[in-house]
């Protein structure tokens, strides 16, 4: 059995100009097990994972594949042999239909045309085998990112992988999605694929995985067989350290008084067509605000209309008393309302600019062009933020495109606490971050509501959410259903209930 | 090596290696700046900057654009507008060689090249036409606007008018539009690096939504580039015209938009927005113009012109493709060393 191995990595090493990305790494994979690489960010997982699919080549160590030393040149090569990756940002053609993208570059043809129909069967029968049901005709982006991780994965699996790789495959999924796509996953394994599976979603690496590598900083820490790692000691495992970073984050609520005066911020019957139906939101004075709900119930639209960064077509919307008006992202910002989007990538960063440009873009804008930040002043406040907020590499000069996401996520919060705002609103602050990060981004939400910032804060973890807020707006649906206030009421099973009950009124 | 350093280095390789091939064909003079009968600088490589000088302005004004993820095709019906309006003001005028004429001329032409920018801009900016079609329009019209200028004809300007002197003139024995281009590039320098107005195009060009969301006035800020740009166009056109002595609706300026993107190009700023050098354009406009010249040199007719623009243009490309530059430098990549390096510490501080 131990030398039925599908592929055998041993010693790898792969540096990156100066960095030693991977050192002496060995991983091991068998035939249709599912296999967790577990790591924070940085450990070398994603390293790992190019080695093994031929993006990056290797420096050292030996890769073995059904026992013949192999050496992929591409990620094409690999594929050939049998080795196919499905990544976190779905990599399809969305104006295409299912059906071409399921079958691009191996469409059945008729003499030099593509022959639609049989296209359409052969994709038809490839959904069926996962046990999915889609209009292979219609557009992909036609269908939610979920359904097009799945077209992905159907793709993939077409290919005749004998080794799928699932990098964050379940991110920006919701709880149904997730179970369907770990439903694909068994199916799969009973098959004989052996799968690598890569996720920041304990839960979930629990639920489905067999085995579990974890690496630290580039090198392996050990391989256990999951049933023989509890969850804290994986956690200690990939932190380096034997408490859980996840220690108790004090809630903020049960500490301040919540004064009883005006609401910094008073939404009434704000909303937006097509986007969140018309709701009413109390934020006071350091409170944290949570917004709970499943996927596409409306908990980031909701935030985006009191950040400004969409406008409201109903309602108005009251900060420190006072009606807004002409609401967007700058005028917001001169109010004291920051907003860190959802999606770091596209929303967030500039890629190309530095640590340092990316943290005070919002105080730049804030002050114009013309007054530029003294370069002293700026090199201090970067410095600063860099050491409150652990961001590293700590270099500010470095492009912040190279940065890890947790580290990233840090720089878009040191952006908008140089402005000192009296509103911070984190939609998804802890997506794709590493636990680390996360406990860091966790304590300083509570540190910052107790120096008498309000928050309010975006989360799909329900138990995030839980531990941090003050109170809880229950999303279903584009539709505020509930505001959850008193102690009882804030745990999980609670909302879930909340969420549950609101769909049966409607 | 910063990476600044880094992009600049083909660029300037390309120019140096340029220049020794004149020197071989045509000896050190090609370099060393003579001095003529009438105490002003000459010689075949200050007649190079000479000339180029328009290309530069507008291709500083380009290389803005570009930033903010836009184009300007427009600059060079711009350049005609511009070289159009002076001309004609001033051949209507009783007396070509009051120097109050030629000031206010001058003046009428850059005000309205930097509307037509403006405009531009507007276009980009906010009503979100995409900037190859809000420039296009302007491009096929513009050349139209300035033959309504001049009434169809090619208004010539007395050599006698000061007027000329901006293409012709020199002041401390350098010409007068070395001058203008050196003081254009260090005066958007200093407005780009000195100001946050650098960083924040760069922003804008690097992720439009990001920036907005940040709070920057992006819309604004484009609207001033392509401003800048127009009015660089227009400068660029009051020197071609000055130089000539006459303005050409059709002939003036034309295709120089198409060197200006290819200057900004080999100078390093991606088209694709974002980081900009306005120090390499200067070096791909040189490139370009000693390019012209060294066709000539070695002896080529100047029907092969074109097709060594392209060769360059295909050189620099394939030299700032990182694909390409690893596919060549394969073979002479160090292997992997036995001894492991001590892993990288993090930074003391």
């Amino acid at each position: 059995m131990t030398d039925a191995a599908l592929v055998r990595m041993t010693g790898i090493v792969k540096d990156f100009t100066g960095v030693r990305a991977l050192d002496g790494v060995d991983f091991t994979l068998r035939p249709g097990e599912i296999h967790a690489v577990m790591g924070e960010n940085g450990a070398g997982k994603s390293t790992l994972i190019k080695v093994l699919t031929g993006v990056h080549g290797h420096d050292a160590g030996e890769i073995l594949l059904d026992g013949e030393p192999v050496r992929f040149s591409s990620p094409k090569a690999a594929q050939a042999a049998g080795i196919s990756t499905v990544y976190q940002e779905v990599n399809l053609t969305d104006n295409l239909s299912v059906a071409e993208n399921l079958l691009a570059g191996r469409e059945p043809r008729l003499g030099p045309f593509i022959n639609f129909r049989a296209m359409r069967r052969r994709a038809k029968a490839l959904l069926d085998d996962i046990g999915i049901d889609l209009n292979v005709a219609a557009p992909l982006s036609s269908y939610s990112i979920a359904m097009q991780q799945l077209v992905a994965i159907a793709r993939a699996v077409d290919i005749e992988a004998k080794v799928l790789i699932l990098d964050e495959p379940t991110s920006s999924l919701d709880r149904d999605e997730v179970e369907v796509l770990l439903g694909v996953m068994r199916r799969l394994a009973g098959n004989g694929t052996a799968m690598v599976f890569i996720s920041h979603f304990l839960d979930q690496v629990y639920e489905i995985s067999d085995r579990m590598t974890v690496l630290r900083n580039g090198r392996l820490v050990g391989e256990w067989a999951t049933e023989d790692l509890p969850q804290n000691e994986l956690i200690g495992h990939m932190l380096g350290r034997e408490a859980a970073a996840l220690e108790q984050i004090e809630r903020a609520a049960s500490q301040h008084q919540v004064e009883d005066e005006a609401p910094l911020v008073e939404a009434t019957g704000l909303g937006r067509k097509g986007s969140i139906a018309p709701y009413d939101l109390q934020i006071r004075r350091g409170e944290v605000v949570g917004l709970a709900g499943l996927l596409g119930s409306g908990r980031t639209e909701t935030a985006r209309l009191i950040a400004g960064a969409d406008r409201a077509d109903s309602g108005t919307l009251k900060f420190e008393g006072k009606k807004v008006g002409g609401h967007n992202p700058r005028t917001a910002a001169a109010r004291g309302i920051a907003f860190c989007p959802e999606n770091r990538k596209t929303e967030g960063l500039v890629g190309d600019l530095t640590v340092a440009e990316n943290m005070i873009l919002a105080m730049q804008a804030s002050r114009g062009w013309a007054r530029s930040i003294p370069i002293a002043r700026r090199d201090k406040l970067v410095a600063e933020f860099i050491e409150k907020l652990g961001i590293r590499p700590a270099d500010p000069d470095m492009p912040v495109k190279n940065l890890s996401g947790g580290n990233q996520q840090k720089v878009l919060l040191a952006r908008w606490m140089l402005i000192e705002p009296k509103l911070l609103i984190l939609d998804e602050p802890t997506r794709g971050i590493d636990v680390g990060a996360k406990a860091d981004i966790q304590r300083l939400v509570a540190e910052l509501s107790a120096e008498g910032m309000s928050v309010l804060f975006v989360s799909a973890e329900l138990d995030e959410v839980t531990r941090l807020s003050d109170r809880i707006a229950v999303l279903r649906d584009r539709e505020l259903i509930a505001v959850l206030e008193s102690e009882a009421d804030m745990t999980s099973e609670r909302i879930v209930d909340t969420i549950v009950a609101g769909g049966r009124e409607s | 090596m910063s990476s600044y350093a880094k992009r600049l280095m083909w660029p300037v390789l390309i120019l140096l290696a340029l220049i020794v091939v004149n020197i071989i064909a045509t000896g050190v003079d090609f370099i060393i700046p003579s001095v003529n009968d009438d105490g002003r600088l000459g010689g075949a490589f200050v007649n190079i900057l000479r000339r180029s000088a328009p290309l530069l302005l507008i291709a500083l004004g380009m290389t803005l654009v570009i930033a903010t993820k836009g184009i300007d095709l427009s600059v060079g019906a711009v350049y005609a507008i511009g070289a159009a309006i002076a001309c004609q003001l001033i051949i209507d005028a009783p007396d070509q060689t009051a120097a109050g004429l030629v000031f206010t001329a001058i003046s009428l032409a850059l005000v309205v090249t930097a509307v037509i920018g403006a405009w531009n801009g507007v276009m980009v900016a906010y009503f979100g036409i995409q900037p190859i079609v809000a420039t296009l329009i302007l491009m096929i019209a513009g050349r139209g606007i300035a033959q309504l200028v001049t009434g169809g004809q090619i208004p010539k300007v007395q050599d006698s008018s000061p007027f000329t002197e901006l293409g012709r003139g020199a002041f401390l024995t350098i010409p007068i539009p070395i001058w203008i281009a050196a003081l254009a590039l260090t005066a958007l320098a200093l407005l780009t690096r000195k100001t946050a107005l650098g960083m924040l195009l760069e922003s804008v060009g690097g992720n439009p939504e990001a920036s907005r969301l940040a709070g920057i006035r992006s819309k604004g800020i484009t609207v001033l580039v392509y401003l800048v740009c127009g009015l660089c166009a227009g400068l660029a056109g009051l020197i071609g015209a000055a130089n000539l002595g006459s303005a050409d609706a059709n002939n003036g300026g034309l295709w120089i938009e198409l060197d200006a993107i290819l200057a900004v190009v080999i100078g390093g700023t991606a088209l694709v927005g974002g980081r900009f050098f306005l120090l390499g354009t200067a070096i791909g406009v040189a490139i370009i113009g000693t390019l012209e010249d060294t066709i000539i040199n070695v002896g080529l007719s100047s029907q092969w012109q074109f097709t060594a623009k392209a060769v360059v243009v295909f050189v620099v490309a394939l030299l700032q493709s990182p694909e390409f530059r690893a596919w060549i430098l394969k073979p002479f990549k160090r292997k992997p060393e036995t001894t492991a390096p001590a892993p990288v510490e993090e930074a003391a501080k």
